[in-house]
């Protein structure tokens, strides 16, 4: 369950980036992740939903872009897609693989509501 | 409505305090490894093993983590080495900053190898970096021979494997042989040992092996 501590990872790095005191709302965080990252997306969604309660990040949805797992093969010198648990080439399979993608867990951007301020 | 480009590494925190502490660990000459496994695959006992077997030999010292208790600090203090426990009341990994605390306690000029025990749990220490030279995950037979097929950013990450409970083979429907070819597929620069805490076996070459990445002690 370290989809805790990543939420309020998540978290420091949107409020290090809001506008302040316009009451501005989040709307939506876009999110990078990949599949060696080891996050469960339903998990950081729940945790992240109840650690932004109260704040301008409430309800906000989150936005995963998955991103494969992909490596560069020494053997045969291409890249391709990489299935997690057999880590070979699979055009000539080798197992002397470059991951290139795959680890990425990143805050892409946010949407922002900067109208809610104005109206309430 | 607008948006706003962030583009930041939601671990950034976390991998900026292991930058610093594998420079502080490199100012001291001390060689820091990171030992991941599952619970009850026999972290503890390899550590009280290797302490037993470089006493006299080698300048160790210890931080445990855990989620709950400093038994694991208490085991390994019998062994006359600084030993601090990291207690993460809940968390199930250790983090860069825990261990940058830790170090407080602990005299790094006199320290030429420093273990890091962690959590027991193959998912989440996997992405913490907390500036150790490398990670060793240590996996027993009674676990079977699939967990580095199931758990491969672990095996992926980690440059040393210990089989460990290699005396109950006997008994279990475990090959050791495939785990180990189980583990190679996944990372094929992994480093293997074959240990047992109850007969000895296969700690000689293990501890003899770790030495060799110490740096040797800095003459007074």
């Amino acid at each position: 369950m370290h989809e805790l501590s990543i939420a309020q990872g998540i978290l420091d790095i949107i409020r290090e980036n809001i506008p302040q005191g316009d009451g501005a709302k989040v709307k939506v965080v876009r999110l990078r992740i990949g599949a060696m990252a080891g996050v469960v997306p339903d998990s950081l969604d729940f945790c992240f939903s109840a650690i932004t309660q109260g704040t301008p990040m409430e309800r906000a949805a989150l936005e995963i872009e998955h991103i494969p797992l992909t490596a560069h093969c020494l053997g045969c010198g291409k890249d391709s897609e990489i299935e997690p648990t057999l880590f070979a080439c699979p055009l000539c399979g080798g197992l002397d693989l470059t991951v290139l993608t795959g680890r990425e867990l990143q805050v892409r951007e946010i949407e922002i509501d900067d109208m809610s301020g104005a109206n309430s | 409505m607008s948006v706003i480009t962030i583009e930041r590494k939601v671990l950034e925190k976390n991998d900026e305090i292991a930058h610093q502490n594998r420079a502080l660990f490199a100012r001291h000459g001390t060689f820091v490894c990171n030992v991941v496994s599952s619970p009850g695959s026999g972290k503890t006992s390899i550590l009280e093993r290797t302490l037993e077997h470089l006493a006299g030999r080698l300048k160790v010292a210890v931080i445990e983590g855990d989620v709950q208790t400093d038994l694991d600090a208490q085991r390994v203090a019998k062994f006359n080495v600084p030993a601090v426990q990291i207690i993460t009341a809940g968390g199930c990994h250790l983090e860069a900053n825990l261990v940058r605390e830790a170090l407080k306690n602990l005299d790094l000029s006199a320290t030429q190898l420093l273990v890091i025990e962690n959590v027991g749990n193959l998912v989440c220490p996997a992405n913490y970096d907390l500036g150790e030279a490398m990670k060793i995950v240590v996996a027993s037979t009674t676990e079977g021979d699939d967990k580095p097929l199931k758990y491969p950013g672990m095996f992926r990450n980690a440059s040393v494997l210990i089989i460990n409970k290699i005396d109950l083979v006997p008994y279990l429907n475990c090959s050791p042989a495939q785990l180990r070819e189980n583990a190679l597929r996944i990372n094929p620069s992994l480093v293997v040992f074959e240990t047992s805490c109850t007969t000895g076996e296969g700690i000689g070459p293990w501890c003899d092996w770790l030495q060799r990445q110490c740096a040797p002690a800095a003459t007074p």
